[in-house]
């Protein structure tokens, strides 16, 4: 077995747009259109780009969350797109995901620790009920919380004490891959570090893999080991984290670098800003070619033209850009 | 440059469950003409109620402004008539929220929504007002006004909306625009081409600003001093050069330390500030970060520090151990 985890072959997600009084069919919105990517064993890929570029569908058909239109996905060597309803939810114990609102995704009638008990009860996992009161105070534990924590409803925790909660809720189940959904986005700035710090530690101690989800672009340089930046529902390029951020290759990417602030007037002062024309186009009507070319800075004729695929451009820089 | 907004003392109170929570606790601050000064701090800190207060729009009787003052081109806004108020509110002071869409009505064309304040508070026609909003366009990058004043908001996107609100808060010639996380909700690209917008009409119109903000990035940019705030008080205030240089309040360089930045080489780990945001019904006797400072001492417990000099250019900390502070090199 090759050291890859998950395996994303040629995945779209396509969503039906209805409109009309009788709600019918009119196209389909292409939320993800073609996407190729391999997590190893123990990385962390960052998937980065803006609201409707597709990388919240890319994480949720991983998840089986959403049955992909096509394409194929490999988690262990397996397509889990072919598995029955059981031997999925025995895969899906191995795959867990944590959302950006912890509020909205924890149960308010239930503590702490009973909604960390109860997958771990309901998938049969520890069947003895002291012992699932002893893994619940170590899940606490492991994710920095005390064990008095358990007894608190989510309403009494502050926005990243419930980050925490479920992170542990994820840990209950003993996964390899964790998708991360925009983890830290929803808080303060002076918690998000402490829990990127926590995930960063839980990974070094437990062998995790992440597939994290960002906009953040900062964020995501600092957690990830391989990048892949998406654009209305393609992956337009994808490398280590190094070469992506020193030496991006595709125009979008440069556009993005270029929008982050830095805290430091100084520099921001001196700092040249690429900004870019026009707004994301629909996917429901994308633009001929390059679905880049409209806002691109650079375009040539050939760009609405023709599709550029996803090339490697540098071993293991890959870009989707003809003039990369 | 004379003093546009002087808030002195500003007291602004809510009455919880808990208690009377006290969001604003005696702050002062001011804008002079045509700069940009921003509140800065994270969620609960009082920077939203801050910008609220000084246009009156605490919803009483849970919220209720206590005590201060609030002198706008030497008027106190506090003493004024609710009619005389939202006289304020439609033509001297503009106003830009982070949700465009719940500050838009959705029943009324864009046309209708800027042609209003034109009607009522500049008393120009209905032809008059109609070729100033569609200048108002052109001036925040709408193209083809003419057909977009026929528009609902929701046919517009999330930028084209918050270019929407730009629009309606310079539409009666302001001298000052309060900004509420103006680009917050907006995405990355999106942020850049808004704020690039708000800077180039500030300076060309002459415009000043207050942008209230959690973003250490965006106050970098663009603003000429920065006011940071913690549990509903001032505790740092200086230029933006100066804050950033050389920081003197702990929380403001815990802050400068926890985020990942482009520029610098990627750190093996951050450093986050530590415990929990403060609870405001539950605030300790002194001060409200000693609970999570790493330079706290005996003091810090039991006298509650007050703003003192500690830097060129009116740079003050309310910090009983600020000189203590070094900015750490990114480690």
């Amino acid at each position: 077995m090759s050291d890859a985890l998950l395996e994303v072959r040629g995945l779209s997600k396509h969503f039906p747009s209805r409109a009309g009084l009788f709600r019918r069919a009119k196209g389909s919105v292409r939320a993800v259109d073609g996407v190729d990517f391999t997590i190893r064993r123990g990385e962390t890929l960052g998937l980065v780009g803006e609201s409707g570029c597709g990388k919240t569908t890319t994480g949720r058909c991983v998840l089986q969350l959403e049955r992909p239109t096509h394409g194929r996905i490999l988690f262990e060597g397996t397509d889990i797109s072919e598995l029955s309803q059981r031997d999925l939810r025995q895969m899906r114990r191995r795959m867990q995901v944590i959302f950006q609102d912890p509020y909205s995704s924890l149960n308010p009638r239930m503590t702490v620790g009973e909604i960390l008990a109860e997958p771990i009860k309901v998938h049969g996992i520890i069947s003895d009920p002291a012992k699932r009161q002893a893994r619940v105070r170590q899940l606490l534990e492991e994710v920095g919380l005390l064990p008095q924590h358990a007894r608190r409803y989510p309403h009494q925790l502050s926005g990243g004490q419930r980050q925490r909660v479920g992170i542990a809720r994820a840990l209950a189940m003993e996964p390899s891959l964790i998708v991360c959904d925009e983890p830290v986005s929803a808080l303060d700035v002076s918690i998000q570090a402490q829990i990127i710090n926590l995930l960063e530690d839980l990974q070094t101690r437990l062998g995790l893999t992440y597939l994290f989800i960002a906009h953040d672009l900062s964020v995501v340089r600092h957690i990830s080991d391989r990048v892949a930046v998406m654009y209305l529902g393609k992956i337009v390029e994808l490398a280590d984290r190094q070469a992506l951020y020193e030496d991006p290759l595709h125009p979008y990417t440069r556009a993005l670098l270029s929008a982050v602030p830095i805290p430091d007037p100084k520099l921001e002062a001196k700092r040249e800003r690429m900004v870019l024309r026009g707004e994301v186009p629909s996917s429901l009507n994308p633009p001929s070619g390059c679905v880049f070319h409209p806002r691109c800075p650079i375009a040539v004729d050939r760009c609405s033209a023709e599709i550029p695929p996803l090339r490697e451009i540098k071993p293991g820089h890959w870009a989707a850009c003809h003039l990369a | 440059m004379a003093t546009l907004l002087d808030v002195r003392n500003l007291k602004t109170t809510f009455a919880t469950g808990a208690g009377p929570v006290r969001a604003v606790d005696g702050v002062s601050w001011d804008v002079e003409e045509g700069e940009t000064v921003a509140l800065v701090g994270e969620s609960g800190c009082g920077k939203s109620v801050s910008a609220l207060s000084i246009m009156r729009l605490i919803d009483a009787p849970a919220g209720r402004i206590e005590a201060g003052e609030v002198i706008y081109k030497g008027r106190d806004l506090l003493k004024l008539s609710e009619e005389e108020m939202r006289h304020v509110r439609g033509r001297e002071i503009g106003m830009i929220f982070q949700e465009p869409m719940t500050s838009l009505n959705p029943v009324l064309t864009i046309g209708r929504q800027l042609t209003e304040g034109l009607e009522i508070h500049v008393k120009l026609d209905p032809a008059a007002a109609r070729a100033r909003a569609i200048e108002l366009l052109g001036l925040v990058g709408i193209a083809d006004g003419e057909r977009r004043l026929a528009q609902y908001p929701h046919q517009f996107s999330g930028g084209m909306r918050q270019r929407m609100m730009i629009a309606m808060a310079l539409a009666c010639n302001p001298s000052l625009v309060l900004a509420d996380e103006p680009t917050t909700a907006l995405d990355v690209t999106i942020q850049a081409q808004i704020l690039e917008l708000m800077r180039s009409l500030s300076k060309r119109l002459g415009v000043a600003m207050l942008i209230i903000t959690h973003n250490l990035g965006v106050v970098a940019r663009y603003a000429d001093r920065v006011n940071v705030m913690y549990a509903g008080r001032i505790i740092e205030r200086a230029t933006a050069a100066e804050l950033y240089a050389n920081p003197r309040h702990p929380y403001t360089l815990g802050l400068l330390h926890s985020v990942p930045r482009l520029d610098e080489p990627r750190r093996a780990r951050l450093h986050p500030i530590d415990g929990q945001p403060p609870d405001l019904s539950r605030l300790p006797p002194g001060c409200a970060f000693a609970p999570r400072c790493s330079y706290r001492v005996a003091r810090c417990d039991a006298e509650s520090p007050v703003l003192t000099q500690a830097g060129p250019g009116g740079h003050v900390a309310a910090c009983w151990e600020s000189v203590r502070l070094v900015r750490k090199a990114a480690a």
